[in-house]
């Protein structure tokens, strides 16, 4: 009796897993598979579920582009380089200034605190289209249109308060009794944070650092005012400009998909340990 | 939960500070240096590249500014705010865009609670499955936006193409010019995009949970469901909680995956508040009256955030 | 909920506030070569390889000129032009304008006034159809560039099957067809359209409008899309998707799915621009229906008087007003749009002087390539029957009021009388500010 219930429950649960991994994979292997088809292969009714004449030329044609390659192929991959610098970059600062403004807030007694915390919580609130047109400006009086650092100063207005809020409630979970110890040898402030709180907080970091390179490489709004050319273009720019005034590249666009999607991916399955352990640990404590 | 717990000490802060011993003035002066000093770098970052473009934006949302000559001008007072409150169009967005966050942030957490719950009882290849769940992930928004416009297209759309094969229905649909069914198709898109987040945090937070609770309350007898909600449920509220301000505050915003998806057809059916922001300030070239807009977009975020933080103080919520 | 009480606080953010606001123009070095920066379109036009041998032949007669350009979206177009006239100097110094922008960008005031620098010769020569692009009450303010229009296609091969062995005069006569074509089977929907909720459900509705004896607007430039002219339109536009003639998924297409499903023979009539021909007719990767396209001129309706009505969709390159190097720059606009450089480099651009159509010069176009031979006759035919939206500021959002209408009254929403008058008061209401 036992057992039968034991084997129906299970039978259920591998039933839903099935379910889920379906809807997971079904999108992704539709992706996968237009981005080695041929146009006139994919457009076939009745869908020809797997391509007859599978072909790798549009990865080539972004990865090794020949000379009739369109604009967008051929720099694709300096858009990816791009993309890299700018949503790295924007990680390392906010993981630097983020510490820094998330211990004082986790552990120091100050006014305001409570009020300061708010607030930077409630920038993230702030939709980023409010904030273009004086940015635009400033760009310009800067000579920083079309350059990478506009982007990356221009990311931390929504990464910086999500990186300060995150790893503030990593560094609340660190027990107290490590730093009063650190503390009363003599280490002074900074000491302590980098040598004793940064270390156990380590997995807090990493899925700071990963939650916050996604939302820079994901960005797309800043990236297409900001840039137009292979000096400062990302990715998500690069992919927008498949479509052209009417055509769409739509096979290259999946296969643009695919390579904007795979650093992502991949930073997220090696570090993906951490992110959980890391969650686990500071962000949805009570 | 820091929200909490700041909150708890700004509404006893008397009583915390009679509490405490009372610690020589020098040391408590150094370290609010300290503090003033280690958040500086931040406050002065998020000032400068957030604060002073929203005092921008706030002074033209009260002008009649156009985006040609953004240099405030033409003050018309709270006009540009009036002749939104005042217009149906402004209200139907309004409604569409709680209809979208309320419903795709509802569907993701309940299939993210199940989800969570399922990884949780470590059925065999839960470990490919929560691999697998980063992957939609990590996928960028505008991809995920032109894989589904893709999927949903009516003449050569996979959707298509498999519901037929599945033979449940016998010809092709244009799924995206009904009015009523675009929407929804756009919750599917973020819903595959952003439920996985959802899982990751609430995956996280059940491995938090002592398992000998649970277990004392299988031996007292209660059953499955009692223990999902007597226990599990209230130690997850603040973890749910996170999860929520977070997808609420994005999903109320959203943008990039109407763009590509509907262009906010059909028939405007899809236009969400920024979305008509977007209009207003560069298709239309009205930046006052789409600065007043995305002034209006905070303050309802702001709202809904500060719901949910009170949700959080509230003393029965904690454990 | 910052800093309460803080006036010195306040008065440094306005301070810094000014700063970021006031700056002027930045001195601009006088020495060194004169740099025209030029904001462009991907996929349009000659290949970036081509724009580059273009600017050397340029800087073969100006040496002290360096031109850069930069490539964008179609998409992002408008809005990066818009935004980048927000500083002085401007980050642009050239631009190309689409046709439905030139009202907008003229009232306010980005672009330079061209019209005295257009000598007679060259007024004369290029198409008078064209010039209406570029020109807003009688002003110019650039130089005619990418010359398209809607064309009506059809798939020779099917409509043979069906038993025709000529394109539709008229739209009634296109429905009759299409009756036969169901009947037999040959494809389920016979005409696909872009009526989505974009730009392109107003060339559609346009083109049909002209042809049904509309017009957009009055001679006063008040709408007149509401009469019973227009109402008739949408009227059989709905209609026809009833009857299965329309392809019902039109409604959330734009012109991209039309040659989608063009090009897998399940239509036997759109309407498209003109980039549909190669990538349908000649392309093997891209269609399933190589060798079977042609052209048809433009159907009207009958009882119309009107023999054929397509919509105009060129744009323009215009020079930035607030330019420190106009002069350069314009002499840029008129080396590019200049009738040799045209006639060197049509391959994938047809010229805007109408001598590049004639005599020597006409065979010499038609020779080009592939496509030629079947674009240049078709292009010579349909363009002087196009029709230009209104060059009114506000036309960004009266065309999105006129979307909805469209919208609306093809998913039954409203009815098309209703619909289309909802949209008439908003132009009057954008009209009256």
């Amino acid at each position: 009796m036992k057992t039968t219930r034991k084997i129906f429950g299970l039978s259920i649960k591998m039933f839903l897993m099935l379910v889920i991994l379906i809807f997971i994979y079904a999108p992704l292997s539709w992706l996968f598979l237009s981005s080695i088809s041929t146009r006139a292969e994919l457009l076939a009714t009745p869908p020809r579920w797997i391509p007859e004449h599978p072909t790798l030329q549009n990865y080539r044609d972004i990865l090794v582009p020949g000379t009739a390659v369109s604009e967008v192929a051929r720099t694709f991959k300096n858009t990816l380089l791009n993309s890299f610098i700018v949503a790295s970059t924007t990680t390392v600062i906010c993981l630097l200034v983020g510490s820094l403004a998330a211990y004082a807030l986790a552990r120091l007694r100050m006014r305001y605190r409570n009020h300061i915390f708010l607030g930077i919580l409630s920038v993230r609130m702030i939709p980023e289209i409010s904030l273009v047109i004086p940015l635009y400006i400033a760009a310009a009086f800067l000579g920083w249109r079309d350059r990478p650092i506009i982007l990356i100063v221009t990311y931390l207005s929504f990464a910086l308060p999500f990186a300060i809020w995150m790893l503030t409630t990593f560094f609340e979970t660190v027990p107290i009794e490590l730093e009063d110890a650190a503390l009363i040898d003599g280490s002074s402030r900074l000491g302590t944070l980098f040598r004793v709180v940064l270390p156990v907080a380590s997995p807090g970091l990493v899925s700071t650092a990963l939650f916050t390179f996604l939302l820079a490489w994901d960005e797309f709004f800043f990236a297409l005012l900001f840039t137009s050319t292979i000096q400062a273009k990302t990715v998500p720019v690069a992919i927008a400009e498949f479509t052209g005034r009417y055509a769409v590249d739509i096979t290259a666009m999946m296969t643009g998909g695919i390579l904007a999607a795979l650093p992502p991916v991949i930073l997220a399955l090696i570090f993906q340990r951490y992110i959980v352990s890391g969650l686990s640990a500071g962000a949805v404590k009570g | 939960m820091i929200l909490a717990r700041r909150a708890d000490a700004a509404m006893d802060l008397p009583m915390t500070q009679a509490a405490l011993p009372k610690p020589r003035q020098s040391l408590r002066q150094q370290e609010a240096r300290d503090a003033f000093l280690m958040l500086l770098p931040g406050l002065l970052i998020i000032f400068v590249i957030t604060l002073i473009p929203v005092l921008y934006t706030f002074i033209l949302s009260f002008t009649d500014t156009p985006l040609s000559n953004p240099r405030p001008q033409n003050f018309t007072g709270l006009q540009n705010y009036l002749a939104f409150l005042k217009q149906p169009l402004f209200w139907q967005t309004i409604w569409r865009t709680f209809y979208f966050t309320v419903v795709s942030v509802g569907i993701e957490l309940v299939l993210g609670l199940a989800i969570a719950t399922l990884l949780h009882s470590r059925p065999p290849g839960w470990k490919f499955l929560r691999t697998s769940l980063i992957i939609p992930w990590a996928v960028p928004t505008i991809v995920n936006g032109a894989l589904w416009r893709w999927i949903y297209n009516a003449d050569y759309g996979a959707l298509n193409g498999l519901l037929l094969s599945l033979g449940i229905i016998t010809k092709y649909q244009p799924w995206l010019t009904q009015p009523d069914l675009a929407m929804n198709l756009v919750i599917v898109a973020d819903v595959w995009h952003s439920m996985p987040f959802i899982v990751l945090i609430l995956s996280a937070a059940l491995a938090t949970i002592p398992t000998d609770l649970e277990e004392a309350a299988q031996v007292d007898g209660a059953t499955a469901w009692q223990r999902f909600w007597l226990i599990r449920m209230p130690l997850l509220k603040p973890a749910i909680l996170v999860a929520l301000v977070i997808r609420t505050v994005e999903a109320f915003r959203v943008f990039d995956i109407i763009y590509v998806i509907t262009q906010g057809g059909p028939a405007f059916r899809t236009v969400t508040i920024s979305y008509l922001t977007y209009l207003e300030s560069f298709s239309y070239g009205k930046l006052g009256s789409g600065s007043a807009l995305s002034f209006l977009i905070s303050i309802f975020t702001l709202a809904m955030a500060l719901v949910y933080i009170r949700l959080l103080y509230r003393p029965e919520g904690r454990q | 909920m910052f800093h309460k009480s803080r006036p010195v606080f306040i008065l440094v953010l306005v301070a810094l506030l000014f700063s970021l606001v006031g700056c002027g123009a930045q001195p601009q070095a006088d020495t060194g070569p004169k740099v025209v920066k030029v904001l462009t379109m991907q996929q349009a036009g000659p290949t970036p390889e081509e724009m580059n041998a273009i600017v050397a032949k340029f800087n073969e007669g100006n040496p002290n000129v360096k031109v850069e350009i930069e490539y964008v979206s179609y998409d992002a177009l408008h809005d990066k032009i818009a935004t980048a006239m927000a500083t002085t100097p401007p980050s642009y110094d050239v631009v190309l304008v689409d046709d439905i922008w030139y009202a907008e960008f003229a009232k306010a005031g980005y672009l330079w006034d061209v019209t005295s620098k257009i000598d007679a010769a060259t007024k004369e020569k290029v198409f008078a159809a064209a010039w209406d692009i570029t020109t807003v009450n009688g002003v110019t303010y650039g130089m005619p560039w990418l010359l398209d229009a809607k064309y009506f296609y059809y798939n020779e091969k099917l409509l043979a099957e069906a038993g025709f062995n000529a394109p539709p005069k008229t739209w009634e006569e296109l429905v009759a067809m299409s009756k036969v074509i169901k009947e037999k089977g040959i494809v389920e929907y016979p005409i696909v359209w872009s009526w989505g909720q974009a730009e392109a459900a107003i060339c559609d509705f346009v083109a049909l409008l002209f042809g049904n004896g509309g017009t957009l607007v009055d001679a006063e430039g008040k709408p007149a899309f509401n009469n019973e002219k227009g109402v008739q339109v949408v009227q059989w536009m709905l209609d026809t998707i009833d009857a299965g003639i329309s392809n019902p998924a039109s409604v959330s297409y734009v012109e991209e799915d039309v040659r989608n499903v063009f090009s897998q023979g399940k239509a036997v009539f759109a309407v498209n621009w003109l980039y549909m021909y190669e990538l349908a007719n000649l392309n093997k990767d891209e269609s399933q229906i190589t060798g079977q396209v042609k052209f048809g001129l433009m159907p009207a309706f009958e009882g119309s008087g009107v023999e054929s009505a397509t919509i105009n969709g060129s744009m323009g390159f215009s020079v930035v007003d607030k330019s420190p190097n106009r002069e350069q720059a314009w002499e840029f606009v008129k080396f590019l749009t200049s009738e040799a450089i045209q006639k060197e480099y049509s391959a994938h651009l047809l010229p805007i002087w109408s001598s590049n159509y004639e005599g020597e010069a006409l065979n010499e176009l038609m020779a080009l390539n592939e496509a030629t031979p079947v674009t240049v006759p078709a292009f010579k035919a349909q363009f002087p029957f196009s029709h230009v939206r209104p060059k009114v500021p506000y036309y960004p959002e009266a065309s999105k009021a006129l979307q909805l209408a469209l919208q609306e009254a093809l998913t039954k929403v409203k009815t098309p009388k209703q619909a289309l008058d909802d949209a008439a008061a908003k132009w009057n209401e954008l009209q009256g500010k």
